[in-house]
């Protein structure tokens, strides 16, 4: 059994704007495929006692407190932006409306 | 295929299909700093001028959670009656638009932090006011986005060009999310029903100081989920209508919506599971595209975030600060002040109960607190485009133009024109009133050379009035306190001119 399908890496490229060819579709396939049942294999070892995991740190809580501080100077900003106008990032237009 | 102007009368869809709503509303929370970051959050501030490497997704940043931005939410969660989550945590919602730096937004998925609660509304109807109880699914936390321009090819501003100007200055504020189950059973009264579920909301998040909730700066912001099905059947397919931003949009939005779909539906067509824009200028929406499957977003646990574990303690503590709520508020007012449901609803819209109770609570006459603050002070915020809070007016000032109205010196007129004064800086009560001359006159010589000289420049209604019209009285009363420039009393002019021309009532 397969643990993707061609059809889901396909779908997973367009959402992530990428535009794969058909051979590279069958190549990448298969291998997220091998990927995907190797890390499959962790689930075997797993029981109903483990819960899963999404932070690497048992830790709860954490929390700033509400104090505003100024941000980064805009000067600086501007200078590492790709582009900037008019004290805006310019970037390119990527959907036909909002 | 009916086009978007297609519609049927919404009474004649009423008659055959049953509404049911959603409503999303978003609103951001009036914190000084940003949901994971400490940059600033005030209003109107110059582009990128409130941004740091966190907000900014700058490679290395970490966010760290804003402890009141929590409490807020908890506090929300419980003025709506919600359970809250012993342990939740944040989530990435991933996609591809330049809104979000990072390319996702923090939000929080199938955990939120609080959940299934309720909202008692009422609406007026033909038989008086009735209550629904609108469910709520759950509260979450979320950062808002930035602020996309877009500029170039379709606007004709800058020819070839096609790209989007970007200010990150709203990314990374604090947003609650605040989603209702199915709203069912509203029938006809679908639009009031959801604008006085929104309004509800506001006055909530006001008493609860969570958010000061100014819609015109867009820090509320409501989607509204519309379906239309037979009387029995399944619950038809719903419309996502975005961009509702004002109380009399979600109603407008609701009403339009109902008529859209009962075009489609009697037609034979087919609802489309959509998101459509709302355009405030028509009352009517467009269709956007078509609303993303949600494991489109491959929401997964934030990572760079640790699980919000409220204690028992903690909620407790925190319910303890909940204000008294509106509804009770306006229910022990409306009683203590002995006024009908109308007149309530009347300061309620003008946004003056607590002014009006602070004022009487300061030993102003009840009658003249509401009628101050719900007329010519909210006439005159109004027109200045202010908040009736912000006006510079107190209880006492009220009191003093009250003595002097009681005691003869002032009409009701030159009291507005004592408020006039006040709001413009002219210093106290006293001193508006005699530097702009304030005074009833009262002097019957001078009264009565104005009415002759009135009568003299309109001798048809005078001897109209002779002969026994008495409603002509009207126009010379009227050309008297014009030349007196409001400073005469108006009942006792009449009474002299009737006097004066021998004419009894």
């Amino acid at each position: 059994m397969t643990a993707i399908t061609r059809a889901e890496v396909e779908h997973l490229a367009r959402l992530a704007r990428l535009q794969l060819s058909a051979d590279e579709l069958d190549h990448y396939a298969g291998q997220l495929d091998v990927i995907l049942q190797s890390v499959a294999r962790v689930a075997e070892v797993t029981a109903d006692d483990i819960p899963p995991t999404s932070h690497p740190i048992p830790v709860e809580n954490v929390y700033r407190e509400d104090v505003a501080r100024p941000g980064l100077d805009r000067a600086e900003i501007a200078a590492g932006a790709p582009a900037w106008q008019d004290d805006r990032f310019r970037v390119p237009r990527i959907l036909d409306e909002e | 295929m009916s086009t978007a102007h297609d519609t049927v009368d919404f009474a004649v869809a009423l008659a055959m299909f049953e509404p049911v709503l959603g409503i999303e509303t978003h609103v951001e929370l009036g914190t000084n700093s940003k949901m994971f970051c400490s940059c600033p959050t005030a209003f109107g501030a110059d582009a990128n001028t409130q941004v740091c490497p966190v907000c900014l997704g700058l490679p290395g940043s970490m966010p760290v959670v804003n402890r009141t931005a929590v409490e807020s939410t908890i506090r929300m969660g419980l003025a709506l009656n919600c359970s809250i989550a012993p342990w939740c945590r944040f989530a990435r919602k991933n996609y591809f638009y330049p809104d979000m730096p990072k390319d996702y937004q923090i939000s929080q998925y199938d955990e939120p932090l609080c959940f299934d609660g309720y909202l008692d509304v009422t609406v007026e109807t033909d038989d008086g006011p009735r209550v629904f109880r609108v469910e709520i699914e759950r509260v979450h936390m979320e950062e808002d986005t930035g602020k996309l321009t877009h500029a170039g090819g379709t606007t004709g501003r800058i020819h070839g060009a096609d790209y989007s100007l970007v200010d990150y200055n709203r990314a990374g504020i604090p947003l609650i999310e605040i989603v209702t189950r199915t709203i069912v059973g509203t029938g006809s009264l679908a639009p009031q029903v959801a604008k006085a579920y929104v309004a509800e909301l506001r006055n909530l998040m006001r008493a609860l100081g969570v958010s000061d909730v100014r819609m015109e700066e867009g820090s509320l912001r409501c989607d509204v989920n519309v379906s239309l099905n037979l009387p029995g059947a399944e619950l038809g397919t719903r419309s996502e209508t975005k961009n509702v931003n004002s109380l009399r949009s979600v109603e407008r939005a609701v009403h339009s919506e109902i008529e859209r779909q009962a075009a489609v539906l009697t037609t034979g067509g087919r609802v489309i599971q959509e998101t459509r824009h709302f355009h405030e200028d028509t009352g009517r929406s467009t269709s956007g595209r078509s609303k993303e499957q949600a494991e489109d977003y491959r929401y997964f646990p934030e990572p760079d975030l640790v699980p919000v574990a409220p204690s028992e303690e903690w909620i407790e503590e925190l319910r303890g600060t909940l204000p008294e709520l509106p509804a009770l508020k306006r229910a022990r007012l409306q009683a203590a002040w002995g006024i009908g449901e109308h007149e309530l609803q009347t300061i309620v819209n003008a946004g003056a109960l607590e002014l009006v109770e602070a004022a009487i609570a300061d030993g102003v006459d009840p009658a003249a607190a509401r009628k101050w603050w719900t007329g010519e002070l909210a006439r005159i915020a109004n027109d200045r485009d202010l908040e009736l809070t912000d006006l510079p007016v107190t209880s006492a000032q009220i009191r003093r133009v009250e003595e002097l109205v009681a005691d003869g010196s002032l009409n009701d007129k030159l009291a507005r024109q004592v408020f006039d004064g006040l709001i413009a800086g002219e210093g106290d009560v006293d001193a508006v009133v005699a530097g702009r001359g304030l005074a009833v006159v009262s002097d019957d010589s001078s009264l009565l050379a104005a009415i002759d000289e009135a009568l003299a420049a309109q001798p048809d209604v005078a001897e109209k009035i002779r002969g026994g019209k008495v409603q002509a009285a009207g126009a010379i009363v009227g050309a008297v306190m014009k030349t007196t420039r409001g400073q005469a009393d108006a009942a006792k002019v009449r009474a002299l001119l009737l006097e004066r021309l021998g004419v009894s009532e």
